[in-house]
């Protein structure tokens, strides 16, 4: 539901980021990181990116998403696994202490300037 | 040419709660940020909370609507003293974000707080992802909502340090299941502790009480 907020965020990273001596040069690809334990939606997050760079230098830049699986793992036994669907137990040994890993990215993670 | 970046895009945000985290360690003020969906009583929950609040402990709410001042004005009738946060008159913000927190709390006699409690705008997804600077999460729940609200929402349940489950006292008019809520909120959170509680009637509240006496 913030996607707006988020977009206008990743532009701004993703504007600081541009080295001085290639400012001049257009940024074909942001690399977004995004967990799917993010609250965030990546259709949403596209469209407002979309809404938000007319005007900017990112005019015509791609966001490119990389959605990052949901990983689990368990404080007793160790087992890691990708979790599919939202219930947090162990599926070796049933316990229910579990640390997430990953998924809750939600990180630019390079740009891509053209350099020719 | 890539050009490695690797920054948070929740960074600007971040950084804004982890100095509201310092400035409140710094005066000993413990913060719970309270959150639920729309109308499960997180204000009754603060009303009945505040009446009960042992006196030694001095506390305040920041109160986050998108539009209104309704609840600040129930909690000021409580005699604690209350900020009201906006985020916009006509639709606004999901969530409160750190800045808004900075913002109220100085509007607020810090060095006299020991308990603020924040809460926030209704909703079970967009709050769960910003961090405010605060020590404690809660997430209310009624019995009123669905069973499945638990794994609807699972980062909600998830990031939050325990369940208040309310208005328990409508539980013989209702069909509501409450071993199935209770096993669902297990299968995202299974360390959470659950309260079950009715602040209309206050049963249910010392138990809450007493685990947050014992965090402060």
């Amino acid at each position: 539901m913030h996607e707006l907020g988020i977009a206008a965020n990743i532009i701004e990273i993703a504007i600081n980021s541009i080295p001085a001596d290639l400012k001049n040069m257009p940024v074909e690809k942001i690399n977004l990181k995004l967990g799917k334990f993010s609250s965030v939606v990546p259709e949403s997050l596209r469209f407002c990116f979309e809404t938000l760079i007319p005007g900017t230098c990112l005019e015509g830049t791609e966001l490119s998403i990389e959605e990052v699986p949901i990983t689990a793992k368990c404080k007793e036994c160790n087992f890691q696994w990708v979790v599919p669907e939202p219930v947090f137990i162990c599926k070796k040994c049933g316990s229910g202490l579990i640390d997430i890993i990953s998924g809750r990215e939600l990180d630019v993670f390079s740009i891509e300037v053209a350099d020719n | 040419m890539e050009i490695k970046v690797v920054k948070k895009v929740l960074d600007a945000n971040n950084e804004i709660a982890m100095q509201n985290r310092k400035m409140f360690s710094e005066n000993k003020v413990f913060t719970v940020n309270m959150m639920s969906s729309p109308g499960s009583g997180k204000t009754s929950i603060l009303e009945q909370t505040l009446s009960m609040i042992t006196p030694e402990i001095k506390p305040a709410v920041i109160v986050g609507d998108i539009c209104t001042a309704n609840d600040a004005l129930r909690i000021a009738a409580t005699g604690t003293p209350s900020v009201q946060i906006n985020t916009d008159e006509f639709g606004g913000d999901c969530h409160i974000g750190a800045q808004f927190i900075k913002k109220a709390a100085a509007e607020l006699d810090i060095e006299n707080i020991d308990l603020l409690i924040i809460e926030n705008i209704g909703n079970l997804v967009c709050p769960a992802e910003f961090d405010m600077g605060e020590n404690l999460r809660v997430v209310v729940l009624s019995v009123t909502e669905g069973e499945d609200k638990p794994v609807k929402y699972p980062l909600m349940f998830r990031v939050c340090d325990a369940v208040l489950l309310n208005k328990t006292d409508l539980l013989p008019h209702l069909d509501y299941k409450i071993e199935e809520t209770l096993k669902n909120i297990k299968m995202i959170n299974h360390e959470i502790p659950v309260f079950q509680m009715s602040a209309k009637t206050g049963e249910g509240f010392q138990g809450w009480m007493d685990w947050l006496y014992l965090l402060l």
